[in-house]
């Protein structure tokens, strides 16, 4: 079973990163970009054996403790049942 | 009267820190493992710069987790003296014994020289030598020193005088030209509300000794040894 992380500033944060970004994409042409955030994404492979709710419930203390810093950051998860379970 | 420096892998301050307290300051001085589930009897603790576990993840995010910290969070509630420097601070931020988290500098870039700090709360035990509002020339070396903290936290830092440290010009006024990072509120140093944990940005350490150009850190380090004394001569 695969679970996929995304992990951003919350919105409430200035996010430098993704204020240069913008800018390059406008001086690049590219007049529609309003606005960018950028973040990281984390694809978690997990024990095929585990239920669903079990990986909810790891995905979620995995992400609030060690993925995120909750002061600055939110994150949002899916999990993707992984190819022909054994 | 002890002071113990930890190390953690990629920890690259703690020889700075060690030498100024050995050599500098002429006491006995310990290096404390990150594995290590005590802190040997320290009197008071460094966590250093650096770059703890690679920072990887996110600075100071794995470091959190090791069992000297636990040792450091059980120390800290007990009133110990502990000081986090540059990749320290933001250890501490992490661990939760400081509030608040570090973003990318403003600029994006690594910034690497001396600025000017204002010593804005005299009333901890690490600038009680030194006066209230007078200027410090300390260096810095860090890409994640843009302190956040949401406004309300950010409120109670400010009525409680928890803000110890702030980015200013070589006079002490403070200015958005004077603040290398993008730090909220120019913040360079903040320590908790019972006043014993302190997180700064700049290296003390680093300006300690007038050879290397610069010895206005040093007063950080004989703070804490006054504020320790009367400690010691009970025992």
């Amino acid at each position: 079973m695969k679970a996929r992380v995304f992990v951003s500033l919350k919105r409430s944060v200035l996010d430098p990163q993704g204020k240069t970004i913008h800018h390059s994409l406008q001086n690049l042409g590219y007049g529609s970009v309003e606005d960018v955030r950028q973040g990281k994404f984390f694809e978690i492979t997990l024990d095929p054996k585990i239920s669903s709710e079990q990986a909810r419930v790891e995905i979620e203390k995995m992400a609030k403790s060690v993925l995120t810093n909750p002061v600055i950051e939110e994150f949002r998860y899916e999990l993707e049942a992984g190819e022909a379970r054994a | 009267m002890k002071f113990g420096v930890l190390i953690f892998p990629g920890s690259n301050c703690e020889h700075d820190a060690y030498h100024m307290v050995s050599k500098v300051l002429h006491l006995p001085v310990e290096f404390i493992w990150h594995q290590s589930k005590d802190l040997k009897g320290c009197d008071a603790i460094v966590v250093p710069g650096g770059f703890s576990y690679g920072d990887y993840l996110r600075t100071g995010a794995i470091a959190q987790f090791s069992p000297v910290m636990e040792a450091v969070r059980k120390f800290a509630a007990n009133g110990g003296l502990v000081i986090g420097i540059c990749n320290g601070f933001q250890i501490l931020l992490e661990s939760g014994l400081l509030p608040g988290a570090m973003l990318r500098n403003k600029g994006l870039k690594y910034v690497c020289r001396h600025v000017h700090v204002r010593v804005e709360s005299a009333e901890t035990p690490f600038t009680g030598s030194a006066r209230a509002a007078s200027v410090l020339q300390i260096p810095i070396g860090h890409m994640e020193g843009n302190y956040f903290v949401d406004d309300v936290t950010l409120r109670q830092l400010e009525e409680n005088r928890q803000v110890v440290f702030r980015y200013c010009t070589p006079n002490g006024q403070i200015t958005d030209e004077a603040n290398p990072n993008g730090s909220l509120a120019n913040i360079a140093g903040i320590c908790n509300a019972e006043r014993n944990v302190l997180g700064m940005m700049p290296h003390p350490e680093r300006a300690s000794e007038a050879v290397l150009g610069c010895d206005d850190g040093l007063v950080v380090f004989q703070s804490m040894v006054h504020s320790l004394e009367p400690l010691a001569a009970h025992r």
